[in-house]
């Protein structure tokens, strides 16, 4: 049985096996796939989750993200954890 | 069939696209009616299709591509037992080389550890797997197939071996609803990523057995009570579907997230359909795969634009806030207890057949469960209808 995962800064996060982020050509849109699942994802949502590996942390993760975006990483952190504790609750991202 | 409902078929009928309705997100392929088990409350049409009509492994094929032409995001591939066909592989692998997501709901019984692993590495990426009860001896009396259950508890074994991820589907009434909670417990110690406990609906098969199924009200409050602390309890854990049956809801599900709107069922002989019980509409006719495109039907068929949108609708739908909401709930339900696919779903509250059925359920649920009507392929002797 899986344990809660609790997303912070030194969390790797990565796709479960059964959970798909994939690109749909005919729609040009990212999404995420899981049994009778689909989650449209907003345009941050989709950056957050291109750089999702299970190599880099969630801390690497923001510091790539304030780079790209020109915003402080700990405003951009708090938006990663947040969207990441809510998919991972649903069972979408792991450790 | 009534006149008018001819007039408003052969009427021209505002297409998917004047509806403002977009590709469809997913396709049921039930690509064999037959099974092994023989589920009182099967979903299947009562006129079961036989192997010699079944699409070929090149006609599926060829869905495949169209659907993902369309941008269908996923594929479930159903039944009947969709592991009797032994092309099920080819299937499996196109769907991967294409990029649909696929999911196998499957009995298990036909299931065997290579197939799996080959199953696996062919890019299957989820498997449903169906429990009839948690008893062993009920779930093999429910499902008429003997040893049915223990086989499926090594199939479950099977699933996560080769680390595809699963999901238990539990299709609970009055005959197992004692034992919920036995049937989350089993997922966590089968390891399921997710188990959906579904109540089963009435239509077709269940419909006939409904006195058989139909659980009382505070069996189902108790339930609910079980669901909801469990998805509490569990959340991050195990994922958690919880599928009421909707005589007892205040309003009727939005079946199928509305008629048309979303999903894509195909029948084993390449019927296109709104749902997997359409064909319980008697007036429906139903375009074929063999003879115009998917994207054609699902844009043009009068079996879906009939029911789309609101613009069909009677009152109470018609002036209700709720229309876009649950779309008058379900066509199949509203033939099946009113006689007229047009009627707002007596599951709706405010339906004037709500009070009436719901007592006559309640009423079946208090007495002693009659014998099933199994659901037997190719004998017609016992068919409900």
């Amino acid at each position: 049985m899986k344990d809660i995962l609790k997303i912070n800064e030194s969390v790797k996060p990565k796709f479960p096996k059964h959970v798909r982020f994939r690109h749909n050509k005919a729609r040009d849109e990212w999404v995420i796939l899981a049994p009778e699942r689909l989650v449209k994802l907003d345009p941050v949502a989709v950056e957050i989750l291109k750089l999702v590996d299970g190599k880099v942390s969630v801390g690497e993760i923001s510091t790539d993200l304030s780079k790209k975006f020109n915003a402080p990483k700990e405003v951009i952190m708090k938006d990663v954890i947040e969207m990441l504790q809510e998919l991972s609750d649903k069972g979408f991202i792991e450790e | 069939m009534k006149s008018d409902e001819l007039k408003s078929g052969s009427k021209q009928l505002k297409t998917a696209s004047e509806h403002g309705i977009q590709a469809p997100l997913a396709l049921l392929a039930e690509l064999s009616h037959r099974c092994p088990l023989q589920c009182p409350y099967c979903s299947n049409p009562v006129q079961l299709e036989k192997k010699t009509g079944e699409l070929t492994t090149d006609e599926w094929k060829s869905v495949i591509d169209q659907a993902v032409d369309m941008g269908m995001h996923q594929i479930h591939l159903s039944g009947g037992e969709p592991t009797v066909r032994h092309d099920l592989e080819d299937i499996v692998e196109h769907c991967t080389v294409k990029g649909l997501y696929t999911n196998l709901i499957t009995s298990g019984v036909l299931l065997n550890p290579d197939r799996l692993k080959k199953l696996e590495k062919l890019g299957l990426e989820h498997v449903q797997l169906s429990f009839q009860d948690t008893d062993n001896e009920n779930a093999d009396r429910i499902g008429g197939y003997k040893g049915g259950h223990a086989k499926k508890l090594e199939v479950a074994k099977w699933v996560r071996e080769v680390e595809l991820p699963l999901t238990c589907n539990c299709v609970v009434h009055r005959q197992n609803i004692d034992n919920l909670e036995n049937f989350i417990q089993m997922a966590l110690d089968l390891d399921a990523e997710r188990v959906e406990i579904a109540q089963v609906q009435y239509y077709g098969w269940a419909l006939k057995n409904r006195a058989a199924f139909i659980p009382t009200p505070e069996q189902l409050d108790h339930a609910t009570e079980i669901v909801e602390k469990a998805r509490v309890d569990l959340k991050g854990k195990l994922v958690i579907d919880y599928v009421i049956p909707d005589y007892y809801a205040k309003h009727p599900k939005n079946c199928m997230g509305g008629w048309g709107r979303r999903f894509l069922n195909m029948n084993p002989k390449g019927e296109v359909l709104p749902c997997h019980a359409a064909e319980t509409i008697p007036h429906l006719k139903f375009d074929n795969v063999r003879e115009k495109s998917l994207k054609w039907i699902w844009e043009n068929s009068e079996a879906f634009n009939l029911y789309r949108g609101t613009d069909w609708m009677p009152d109470p739908c018609k002036s209700c806030d709720r229309k876009e909401i649950d779309w008058g709930g379900c066509r199949c339900q509203a033939m099946a207890l009113t006689g007229d696919a047009k009627n707002t779903d007596p599951a709706c509250s405010i339906s004037p057949l709500h009070k009436e059925i719901f007592a006559m359920a309640a009423e079946e649920a208090r007495r002693a469960p009659p014998e099933f009507i199994y659901r037997r392929y190719g004998v017609r002797f016992n068919s409900p209808i």
